[in-house]
C-alpha cells in the first residue's frame, strides 16, 4: 500500500482533479530536450507533453530540427512513436539514423490540403498512440490551433509546430514559443512564451553543425547576428 | 430467449432509411388488398394494420404501399440469427417473424438476463429492427410469451407456468378453426386450456397442441434445428427511396456493419478488407473497397473508415441498394469484443490511426522511412510502408535532415553558386560517383554551404560536361 501522499500526487499527476488555486495544471512529465542550457529554462525541465510548442524561424536550415532531434532520439529509443505531418521536404533517413533516431518508430504523413493537415493533426493527437507530433501547418488560424491544443491535452504527446517567423506577431494558444536564429555554430533561441515567468536573455544552444566536417576549405565563423529586437507582441 | 418481430415485414423493407427521411412519406406493406404493417407516419394519418388498401389510400393519399416480400423477410431473419450467434451457438429460426436462442449458458458472461436483454435490444435497434423479447426456461414457452406480448424475462419453471396460464389462447399460434372451437367451449387463456382433461383436448384439437403445451411447460423435450452460420458474409439492403447523400448511404451501411460485427464475433474472426457495393438504377455498380492494416471486427471502426471514403467521393447517381461483402476471415483472438473493447494496446491504436488517415488522405500518404545501402543520396533514404522498417548502418559523411526531391538547380555568378545571395562553401568536396551499373549514374562533388542568411545547405556541383550547381539538402 502506497503512502497517501504518493497516491495524492499520482492523482494530481494524472490531471484527474482540477485545483482551483493552481494557475497552470501540474504539467505532464516533460521530455528533456537534450540541451542543458535549454532544459534549465523550460518549465518541467524539457519539452512539454500534452501541449503545443511552436518553433519559429525566418528560414529553414538554421538548425531547427536539430533542436528537437535529441528528444526524438530518446523517445524513439524507448519505443515511442513519432509522426511527421506535412513536412516541407523528405526527412532524410540516413541523417536521422545517424542522430540515433529509431526509424521504425517514425511515420511521415503527407497531407496536401491545409484542412486535411489540420484534420490529420487532430486525429493523430486524439488517437493517443503517438508520443511526438512534428507538424508544418500552413496559415493556421488561432481557432484551429486552439482546437489542436485541446486535442493535445488528451494525450502525452509532445507537439511541435514549425512556423515562419512572422507568426510570432500573431497570438497563439501554444504554451511554449521559441524563435530561432543561426549564430555561427550555435543556435540562438529566444523563448517568446513559456509557462511561468518571462525568459530574459536569448540562449546560445550548442547544436551539431557540420561546418568543419569534411575537412575541406573551412572559413572563419560568420559574425553572430545580433538578436534583432522585433516590435512584436508575444 | 425468444425474439418476436411484429414489424418485420415493414422493417425488412425500410431499415435502410435514415431517420431524417422517416418523417417524409408514409409507408405500408400490404398483403393482397390489406395493410399488413405501416410506419409511424402512416399511423399518424390513421392507417392501421388490417385495413383495406383503398381505405388506407383514402386516409393517406401519399401512402407508398409495397407488397410483402417474403424473401427479404427471410434474409432479415437470418441476419438477426447470424448476429445472435455472437451470444450463443444455438440459435434457431421461427419463421416467419421469430428467432429463438438458447442463452442460459451465456448469462454469466453477459451480466445476467436483464443486461443481456438490453444489449440485444440495442443491437437490434442498430440493425434497424424492433423485437419483443421474452425469456423462459423452455424455447416454446419463451416464444409464446413473446407472441402474447408479455415481455417477461423468466428464469424459473414455476414462474413460467404462472405466466403462461394468463396468456390468451391466440398467442399459441394454432389454426383459426381450433381457436374458434376453444372460444366456443369458453377457453380464453392458456391456464383454462391446461385445466381441461388431456384426452379430451387430444381428441378435439389434435395431439400436436397437447405436445406443444408439454414442450412449453418443459415436461416434454423439443428438438429444434440450429441455424448454421454461412462461411462468408454477404448482406444487402434496399434503400426504399434512392439516395444521393453520402450520409444516408453511411446510415444504411452501418446497419450492415453491425450485422457484420456480430457475424465476426460469432466466428471469433476479424477481416482485413471488406467491400460495399452501391447499386444504381441506370449505371454500373460502384464498389468501395476498404483495406485494413490489421484484422479488425468492430462496426464502429469500420463505420469511421467508410465515412472518410464516402466523404471523398461524390455520388452522381442515386443509390438504390447497398450490399456488404467480406470474405477471407482471419482468426482474431479475444473471446468477446464487448468484454475487452477497452483494453486496446497502443499498437492497435496506431494501426487504426494509420487506416483512418489513409482512408481520407488516400492510400500511401502515411509512410515509414528506412535507410538503404546506396551511395547515391537520393537512394539512401527509402519510403516504406508504415509500421515496418529496420535500422541499418548509417552513412559516413554528414547528411542533412531535409532532402530536396528533386534537387533544385542554383543560379551561378562567377563560378560560385547563388541562392538569394552568394553561397559560402564551408566544407567539401565530398565526391560521390556511383550507379553506373543501373543507368542511374551520378558524379557529383558535394559541399556544405552557408547562405547569406546563415542557413546551412547541402549543395553539389555536377561533374562532367553539363556541370552546374544544385541544392540537394538542408541542414535543418
Amino acid at each position: 500500500m502506497a503512502a497517501p501522499q504518493t497516491i495524492l500526487e499520482e492523482i494530481l499527476q494524472r490531471r484527474a482533479v482540477w485545483r482551483g488555486g493552481a494557475l497552470a495544471r501540474p504539467a505532464l512529465p516533460a521530455v528533456p530536450s537534450g540541451f542543458a542550457v535549454l532544459d534549465r529554462e523550460l518549465p518541467g525541465g524539457g519539452w512539454p507533453g500534452g501541449a503545443l510548442t511552436e518553433v519559429l524561424c525566418a528560414r529553414e536550415g538554421v538548425g531547427e530540427l536539430q533542436l528537437v532531434l535529441p528528444a526524438l532520439a530518446a523517445l524513439s529509443a524507448s519505443g515511442r512513436r513519432i509522426a511527421w505531418l506535412a513536412p516541407p521536404h523528405l526527412p532524410y533517413a540516413p541523417a536521422l539514423a545517424a542522430a540515433g533516431v529509431d526509424l521504425a518508430q517514425l511515420a511521415v504523413v503527407r497531407a496536401p490540403g491545409r484542412r486535411d493537415a489540420l484534420w490529420a493533426a487532430e486525429q493523430v493527437l486524439r488517437a493517443g498512440a503517438c508520443h511526438a507530433l512534428l507538424a508544418w501547418l500552413r496559415d493556421a488560424r488561432y481557432a484551429e490551433l486552439r482546437r489542436l491544443a485541446v486535442a493535445a491535452e488528451a494525450g502525452p504527446a509532445l507537439v511541435v509546430l514549425f512556423r515562419p517567423e512572422e507568426a510570432a506577431c500573431e497570438s497563439s494558444p501554444a504554451c511554449l514559443r521559441i524563435a530561432l536564429e543561426a549564430a555561427g555554430e550555435h543556435l540562438l533561441a529566444r523563448i517568446l512564451k513559456r509557462r511561468g515567468a518571462l525568459a530574459a536573455a536569448p540562449l546560445r544552444i550548442p547544436i551539431d553543425r557540420p561546418v568543419h566536417a569534411l575537412g575541406g576549405a573551412s572559413s572563419p565563423a560568420a559574425p553572430a547576428r545580433s538578436p534583432a529586437a522585433r516590435p512584436c507582441p508575444v | 430467449m425468444a425474439l418476436h418481430l411484429p414489424q418485420l415485414p415493414l422493417e425488412a423493407l425500410l431499415r435502410g432509411r435514415a431517420l431524417s427521411e422517416a418523417r417524409g412519406e408514409p409507408w405500408a406493406v400490404i398483403e393482397g388488398r390489406e395493410v399488413l404493417a405501416c410506419d409511424a407516419a402512416a399511423r399518424a394519418l390513421g392507417v392501421r394494420p388490417g385495413m383495406a388498401l383503398s381505405a388506407a389510400w383514402a386516409l393517406a393519399p401519399r401512402l407508398r404501399a409495397r407488397p410483402r416480400d417474403a424473401g427479404l423477410e427471410r434474409e432479415a431473419l437470418e441476419a438477426i440469427a447470424g448476429w445472435l450467434c455472437r451470444f450463443t451457438p444455438s440459435v434457431s429460426l421461427e419463421p416467419p417473424q421469430g428467432v429463438l436462442a438458447e442463452l442460459r449458458g451465456s448469462l454469466r458472461l453477459f451480466g445476467g438476463i436483464g443486461p443481456l436483454a438490453a444489449q440485444l435490444r440495442a443491437g437490434l435497434g442498430e440493425m434497424g429492427f424492433t423485437a419483443r423479447l421474452a425469456a423462459a426456461p423452455t424455447a416454446r414457452g419463451a416464444w409464446w410469451l413473446a407472441l402474447g406480448s408479455s415481455e417477461a424475462l423468466l428464469e424459473e419453471r414455476a414462474q413460467l407456468e404462472r405466466a403462461l396460464a394468463v396468456l390468451p389462447v391466440d398467442a399459441l399460434g394454432c389454426d383459426p378453426g381450433s381457436l374458434a372451437l376453444l372460444a366456443d367451449v369458453g377457453v380464453a387463456c392458456v391456464g383454462e386450456l391446461m385445466r381441461l382433461p388431456r384426452d379430451g383436448v387430444a381428441r378435439r384439437f389434435g395431439q400436436a397442441l397437447l405436445d406443444a403445451l408439454d414442450q412449453a411447460l418443459g415436461s416434454a423435450p423439443e428438438a429444434r434445428a440450429c441455424y448454421r452460420l454461412p462461411e462468408r458474409f454477404a448482406a444487402r439492403l434496399e434503400l426504399p427511396a434512392p439516395v444521393t447523400q453520402a450520409e444516408s448511404v453511411l446510415f444504411a451501411a452501418r446497419r450492415l456493419l453491425v450485422q457484420l460485427e456480430g457475424f465476426l464475433a460469432a466466428r471469433h474472426a476479424g477481416i482485413r478488407r471488406f467491400a460495399l457495393r452501391l447499386r444504381h438504377r441506370d449505371a454500373r455498380d460502384g464498389v468501395i473497397g476498404i483495406g485494413l492494416a490489421a484484422p479488425a471486427r468492430e462496426a464502429e471502426h469500420f463505420t469511421r473508415l467508410l465515412r472518410e471514403r464516402l466523404q471523398a467521393i461524390t455520388l452522381t447517381e442515386p443509390v438504390e441498394a447497398i450490399a456488404l461483402e467480406a470474405a477471407a476471415l482471419v482468426p482474431l483472438p479475444g473471446a468477446s469484443a464487448n468484454l475487452f473493447r477497452d483494453a486496446r494496446t497502443e499498437g492497435e491504436e496506431w494501426a487504426r490511426l494509420i487506416e483512418r488517415l489513409e482512408a481520407r488522405l488516400g492510400g500511401g500518404t502515411v509512410q515509414g522511412l528506412a535507410v538503404h545501402p546506396d551511395h547515391r543520396p537520393e537512394r539512401a533514404s527509402r519510403r516504406i510502408a508504415p509500421l515496418g522498417g529496420t535500422q541499418r548502418a548509417a552513412s559516413a559523411g554528414p547528411r542533412p535532415l531535409w532532402l530536396l526531391e528533386p534537387a533544385r538547380r542554383l543560379r551561378e555568378a562567377g563560378g560560385a553558386p547563388q541562392d538569394g545571395g552568394p553561397l559560402e562553401l564551408l566544407a567539401g568536396p565530398e565526391r560521390i560517383e556511383s550507379g553506373w551499373w543501373d543507368g542511374g549514374e551520378i558524379a557529383r562533388d558535394y559541399f556544405i554551404a552557408r547562405s547569406a542568411d546563415a542557413a546551412l545547405l547541402w549543395v553539389y556541383r555536377e561533374r562532367g560536361a553539363a556541370g552546374g550547381w544544385y541544392l540537394h539538402g538542408i541542414f535543418a
